[in-house]
């Protein structure tokens, strides 16, 4: 067991530490420092064009997609190598939040299932962030349940027409490109009629509306297709072989949400440092401390967790199932931090303007951000199936659609 | 960095968990917990045979000098085995105080032994109610002998030596506390048992009367070098627990899959599922901050009271929660005495208490991270 660099992980550091000290956006450190989940605001900039701006830098420079092959527009680094540039990066990595998708979960598939060419011509401008990617799953009937979607994909000639509505798909609204799961076979049973694309999202035909959250942000969309047509040479895996291609998505889905995630701690921790109760500062309350050192454990647990992951992977192991629970266990852990942070503050703590409140609102942000953090890819009920089932080997749930054909399947509860 | 134990450190744990499966079945244990017998002395013999009670020890003094890797790795199989043995006093409380403040001749005297099986020790610290605290401890000491009470001590009634803590000062700083060696067969020492929540575990009271003692390690520097052996105990103790954590998954899950109701196999239920699924996310997250607790403690790090306190608390979570569900899983069976369970559960709610309470190391963690952050 051990923590310290290898001679050539330090030589690694020091390069990227060098690195990112000359190149990084330095005027906004201060500011990207201090957001949390649900508030990145940088003033006087569209930190869309902040956040391309440090990708391409990157990419340019060989630091961008890191674990990526070199020629996909990566480095052929290692999982070691990733953590440590990921340490470096600091706060500058919150930049990295619109990428997230297209470089943990779109890329993954596309050199997986995409074509040599198509890789070489796709990966490059993906990994340096002019081309932002999408993952159009989910739809209003198939969330959780993702085969239940009804998207419809039919072939005419070399070309697929596609029509349907997805729906909560992040980042639509500035994308170029999407992975897109559709129905390809409604006489089978549902995960045995899809098929994968990926698509333009340019095309004619793709509508897309922003839906306004319950945290009062925009990030997420619905997406209607009308007779849009993708050619048969973007299909990703076989005809019908859809929802094979899907788990990879979702496998890795996993492994880079699960490792991303905020618990929230860090920024609790330095709040009660920070505030003052009628007693004195908070950390010196009984109660509080209690409660802080749970959350503590719960936050190291996830790190020292993720870091066994990271050995396992270096010594070429495949990302497991078990990953789901840094999603999982942040996923609550930072909305119960919100929820203690606001109660900390008593009667003022309902108040969110970054004038009257605590930190400029960070937590009454992360308090309305954080519901969605436990539904956006896979809800808590679903990460806990999928431990006890993958990981435990307990009884898959019983499947009452499992060998229906997807055209018969009921549409409505409460009949 | 590589956060994993070596190859050779996970040979040992199968080797552990083999000689432990065979040698320490829960029949075995039941023999302590009926009342049968104070210790399972043939598994403390066959420990010994197997070199795992010096395992920490170094070669000079009778041990196999492998290191607290090692020491981690079975403490883990002893806590999965809920071993009837005073490994934890013996092994994590007297011997670590001996190698962390003992002079030659002390360390010659007692730690082979220690590693042959031949003594057993133990840490006489708390004086009633309470956590660990220099305010707490009223024990006398004065001219090479000990006045007053301590209890409880872990293994006490059985053990053949002590570390003890005692007053040596006045000023009301953590200075007035020194610890002394005690030989509890050389006379002066009255032990008796305590009847307590986990048998197994044996509890006693020792009654210091003008009982001889030699001083372990400079006069007035007690306090500190028990906060150093309590940081290292509990990295070793969350090990304990965090064995005794995925027995607990195991046999959950293993139930969850025979027992049948409403035709179908109980681990079908979600409901089920999910508290397996959270039993297994306790026991995971306890078993991450104990790796990071075992790299400094083997590191002898700057950053170890800080990942001994984590490693403690989120083991010890992890242990009752996963304990208690257990019973739930198994339902009414779970709560019969001839089930295995109980053992667990006992054992998990008293390992919680031994190095002082939950909320005792929750405000320990908490400053060592001021501290750290203040730094
Ligand atoms: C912020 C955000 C961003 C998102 N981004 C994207 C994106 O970019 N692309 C995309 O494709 N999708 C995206 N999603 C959609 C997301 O993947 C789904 O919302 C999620 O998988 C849940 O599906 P659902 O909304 O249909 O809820 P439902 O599946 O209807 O779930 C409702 C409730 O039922 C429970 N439930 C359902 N099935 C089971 C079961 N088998 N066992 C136990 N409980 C069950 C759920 O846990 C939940 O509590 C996003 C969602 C959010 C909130």
């Amino acid at each position: 067991m051990n923590f310290d660099d290898t001679p050539q992980e330090a030589a690694f550091r020091a390069e990227a530490k060098a690195w990112i000290s000359a190149n990084a956006p330095k005027q906004y450190e201060e500011e990207l420092r201090k957001s949390s989940l649900g508030r990145t605001v940088l003033k006087g900039a569209n930190i869309l064009e902040v956040a391309k701006a440090w990708q391409k830098k990157k990419a340019d420079a060989g630091w961008a997609c890191l674990h990526w092959p070199k020629e996909y527009g990566g480095r052929g680094s290692s999982p070691i190598e990733r953590v440590i540039w990921q340490q470096e990066e600091g706060p500058f990595g919150k930049l990295s939040g619109m990428f997230i998708i297209g470089h943990g979960m779109c890329g993954p598939t596309m050199m997986a299932f995409a074509g040599e060419e198509q890789k070489r011509k796709y990966l490059p401008p993906l990994a340096s962030g002019e081309k932002v990617w999408c993952q159009l799953f989910s739809e209003p009937a198939g969330g959780s349940d993702v085969a239940g979607l009804r998207t419809r994909a039919e072939k005419k000639g070399d070309d697929w027409i596609i029509n349907g509505q997805k729906i909560w798909t992040s980042g639509a609204h500035y994308s170029d490109y999407g992975i897109l799961l559709t129905r390809t076979d409604p006489n089978v049973a549902k995960h045995k009629g899809l098929t994968m694309f990926f698509l333009d999202m340019k095309s004619p035909g793709v509508e897309v509306q922003p839906i306004k959250q319950a945290s009062g942000q925009s990030d997420f969309n619905e997406v209607y297709f009308t007779d849009v047509k993708i050619p048969d040479s973007q299909r990703l895996g076989a005809v019908n072989d859809g929802w094979n291609v899907s788990l990879t998505t979702l496998m890795n889905e996993r492994m880079s949400i699960g490792a991303g995630v905020s618990t929230g701690f860090p920024e609790l921790f330095d709040f009660c440092n920070s505030l003052m109760l009628e007693d004195g500062p908070a950390i010196e309350d009984r109660s509080v401390r209690s409660r802080l050192a749970n959350y503590a454990v719960k936050a190291s647990g996830l790190r020292y967790t993720s870091m066994r992951a990271i050995s396992a992977l270096s010594k070429g192991e495949r990302p497991g199932p078990e990953n789901s629970i840094g999603k999982l266990v942040a996923g609550s852990m930072v909305q119960e931090v919100a929820m203690y942070a606001l109660d900390l503050q008593g009667a003022a703590g309902v108040l969110s303007g970054p004038e009257d409140a605590e930190v400029a609102g960070k937590f009454q942000a992360m308090l309305l951000r954080a519901p969605g953090t436990r539904v956006e890819g896979g809800t808590d009920e679903i990460m806990r199936n999928i431990i006890a089932e993958r990981v435990l080997g307990l009884p898959g749930d019983i499947r009452v659609d499992k060998d229906v054909p997807f055209n018969k399947i009921p549409t409505k509860g409460r009949a | 960095m590589n956060f994993d134990f070596s190859d050779e450190q996970k040979q040992m744990r199968d080797e552990a968990r083999k000689f432990l499966a065979e040698k320490c079945p829960p029949k075995a244990v039941r023999e302590v917990l009926d009342g049968k017998a104070p210790y399972d002395k043939a598994l403390w013999q066959g420990l010994a045979g197997m070199g795992f009670l010096g395992v920490a020890i170094p070669e000079a003094f009778g041990g196999a000098g492998a290191g607290h890797l090692e020491l981690c790795v079975i403490a883990e199989e002893m806590g999965r085995a809920n071993a009837p043995v005073p490994f934890s006093s013996t092994v994590y409380l007297a011997a670590e105080a001996l190698l962390l403040a003992g002079s030659d001749a002390q360390k010659q005297k007692w730690l082979p032994k220690i590693a042959s099986g031949e003594a057993i020790g133990t840490l006489a610290l708390f004086e009633g109610k309470g956590n660990p605290s220099p305010r707490a401890i009223k024990l006398q000491a004065s001219g090479g002998t000990l006045n007053g009470v301590k209890k409880p001590v872990p293994d006490g009634a059985i053990a053949d030596f002590a570390v003890v803590a005692a007053r040596t000062g006045s000023t009301g700083r953590d200075s007035d506390i020194s610890l002394f060696l005690v030989d509890l067969k050389a006379g002066g020492v009255e032990a008796k048992s305590l009847t307590n929540v986990d048998p197994t575990r044996g509890q006693a009271e020792l009654t210091f009367k003008n009982a001889k003692a030699e001083p372990l390690g400079a006069a007035g520097d007690g306090w500190s070098i028990l906060t150093q052996v309590l940081d290292r105990a509990a990295v070793l103790l969350a090990f304990e627990q965090v064995g005794g954590s995925d027995r607990a998954l195991e046999m959950g899950r293993d139930y969850a899959l025979d027992r049948i109701a409403f035709g179908r196999p109980i681990g079908s239920f979600q409901a089920v599922k999910h508290i397996l699924a959270d039993m297994y996310v306790s026991a995971t997250l306890a078993r991450s901050n104990c790796y990071y607790g075992a790299w400094a403690l083997s590191t002898n790090a700057s950053e170890l009271p800080e990942a001994a306190a984590a490693a403690r608390i989120s083991a010890t979570q992890a242990f009752q929660h996963c304990s208690k569900n257990n019973i739930q899983v198994h339902g009414g069976m779970g709560f019969t005495w001839e089930f295995d369970c109980h053992m667990y559960y006992r054992r998990a709610n008293t390992t919680a208490l031994t190095l002082g309470s939950l909320s005792y190391w929750e405000d320990q963690l908490i400053d060592r991270m001021r501290k750290k952050n203040a730094a």
